[in-house]
């Protein structure tokens, strides 16, 4: 009978608090994945939506820009509600990724160097399920390219904080820019796909009666995200969102900090 | 008489865990359409025999699809193309003339191989012994029928006890996950009356021991093709549910500070 190292002999005398010691198992670390998935999930679709406000003019995506600012209105001190959110969405971000970091590296390592001469053929796994590193690696390079972008304005001279309209038009105005948004986002989509159905069965939601919805949410929900998302480069490249009567600065001299 | 196949087989030859491995390549004809896989590999190995070369070795018991020592992966499939079918139930029939076959081992790092097509499964045993069992007070055996078991319970139940613990859902998963395996031995016990007692305790140490050989869930759904009992999907919620859980829960710690 062979004899392994077993999780108990390798344990700290002291114990991490709770959480900390159920992070340190595989099944609890997905678990902790699919709650922050969920919470990245509601974000990008919240985002979305708000972005939607391009189609009723500068005016409106302009004002819902500074809006967020003013989050929590008079019950909190201006942009701290704000705060609280970035800094939210930012530990969720980093617990997805350094589960999904941590996790991979187990499994590499589980499934030892492959020495199966005839390829794979797969049954149930499709594209998006066995290209989730990939598109999850894209979608991180991606956030950071987009907030470069669009919140920091490194690329552009024209860049104008709270010209949310004249940044976007700016941006994606140019053909690879557009591009990187456009690829990026059917990354995002078919990570949300695999996602948003994986998350149901790492929670342990299942019951017959709505399996089969469970797929088509996740259909709906990445579908929903990647028409929506690439609606706006395709807007801007097809000429339905212009500067035509739009003076730059106009906004941030009105909503300015 | 039934219709004789010539087939050009690849079987992966190696002489123990760490010795390096080589494919062999048999031309394998006049084979019965109405032999099984195992049959096939009969007949191969007596005529190895006869022109002095080692046979190859393959795990097999009962060849009737019930002890689960049989697999191999047959052109990149786990139990071959039939699905629902272990290797030794699967026939030649399935197959074409003049196919080529090609035969590996499981692959996974905690199922090293003993030899040839001959994997080490203990590591499914170490899971087992951790809480795959009742204690059960002695003295003389309860009635039968005195602890009543609804109907829908029994099934499920008896659904997850028809796992054979052969690792087709192992060698399947990309991420060498043995988490059908494990859900389905835990459904077996934690959904029965008699498996309370120890549900919390038992799903907390199955889940650690399998965390300590294999690799984590991605959801792919691989395994549930593989399977030649067609265990459900179904099990891993519940399993990852029930072990978070147990997690949140404490129990053992209440009552102790």
């Amino acid at each position: 009978m062979t004899t392994t190292a077993r999780r108990e002999d390798t344990k700290p005398a002291r114990k991490l608090p709770w959480i900390l010691e159920m992070y340190r198992s595989d099944v609890a670390k997905k678990w902790i994945m699919a709650v922050s998935g969920v919470i990245l999930l509601g974000y990008i679709a919240a985002h979305m939506l708000g972005n939607m406000k391009l189609y009723f003019g500068a005016e409106e995506i302009n004002h819902y820009g500074e809006s967020l600012r003013d989050l929590g209105g008079d019950l909190v001190p201006r942009t701290h509600l704000l705060w609280i959110m970035r800094i939210g969405l930012t530990a969720a971000f980093a617990v997805h990724i350094h589960a999904a970091y941590s996790l991979t590296r187990k499994n590499l390592q589980a499934r030892g160097r492959v020495r199966y001469d005839e390829p794979r053929q797969y049954l149930a796994a499709n594209y998006a399920s066995r290209t989730m590193r990939w598109s999850g690696v894209i979608v991180l390079l991606f956030v950071v390219f987009h907030l470069a972008d669009l919140t920091w304005g490194w690329f552009s001279d024209d860049w104008v904080r709270g010209d949310v309209y004249a940044n976007v038009y700016n941006s994606m105005d140019a053909w690879p820019i557009a591009l990187i948004y456009i690829a990026a986002n059917v990354a995002l989509a078919m990570h949300i796909f695999h996602g948003a159905w994986s998350m149901f069965q790492t929670l342990g939601i299942n019951n017959p009666r709505y399996n089969n919805a469970r797929k088509n949410f996740a259909r709906g929900i990445a579908g929903l995200i990647l028409i929506g998302n690439l609606s706006f480069p395709l807007a801007v490249q097809g000429g339905l969102v212009d500067l035509d009567g739009h003076t730059p600065g106009q906004y941030n001299l009105e909503y300015g900090e | 008489m039934s219709k004789m196949l010539n087939l050009k087989l690849k079987i992966w030859r190696q002489n123990g865990p760490h010795a390096q491995g080589s494919f062999l390549e048999v031309d394998a004809h006049d084979i019965p359409e109405d032999a099984s896989f195992l049959e096939m590999l009969d007949v191969v190995n007596e005529r190895l025999i006869a022109d002095d070369v080692e046979p190859v070795t393959f795990g097999h018991d009962c060849r009737e699809g019930i002890c689960g020592t049989c697999g191999v992966m047959i052109n990149g499939q786990a139990h071959g193309p039939e699905k629902g079918t272990a290797t030794c139930q699967l026939h030649m029939r399935k197959f074409n003339d003049g196919d080529e076959i090609v035969i590996e081992p499981w692959q996974a790092t905690s199922f090293p191989i003993l030899k040839d097509l001959m994997v080490d499964r203990r590591a499914f045993d170490r899971i087992v012994e951790a809480g795959g069992y009742i204690s059960a007070p002695t003295g003389t055996a309860p009635d039968a029928n005195e602890i009543p078991i609804p109907k829908e319970v029994a099934d499920t139940s008896m659904d997850a006890a028809a796992c054979i613990g052969c690792g087709a859902c192992v060698a399947a998963c990309p991420n060498s996950a043995a988490q059908l395996f494990t859900s389905a031995k835990l459904h077996h016990l934690n959904t029965l009356p008699q498996g309370q007692p120890e549900r919390w305790k038992r799903t907390e140490a199955m889940v650690e021991t399998m965390e300590d050989f294999f690799g984590s869930c991605t959801n792919h759904g691989e395994c549930h093709e593989a399977c030649p009992k067609e265990i459900s999907l179904d099990f891993i919620a519940f399993m990852n549910k029930d072990y978070v859980k147990s997690k949140i829960k404490n129990r053992s710690l209440a009552s102790k500070r």
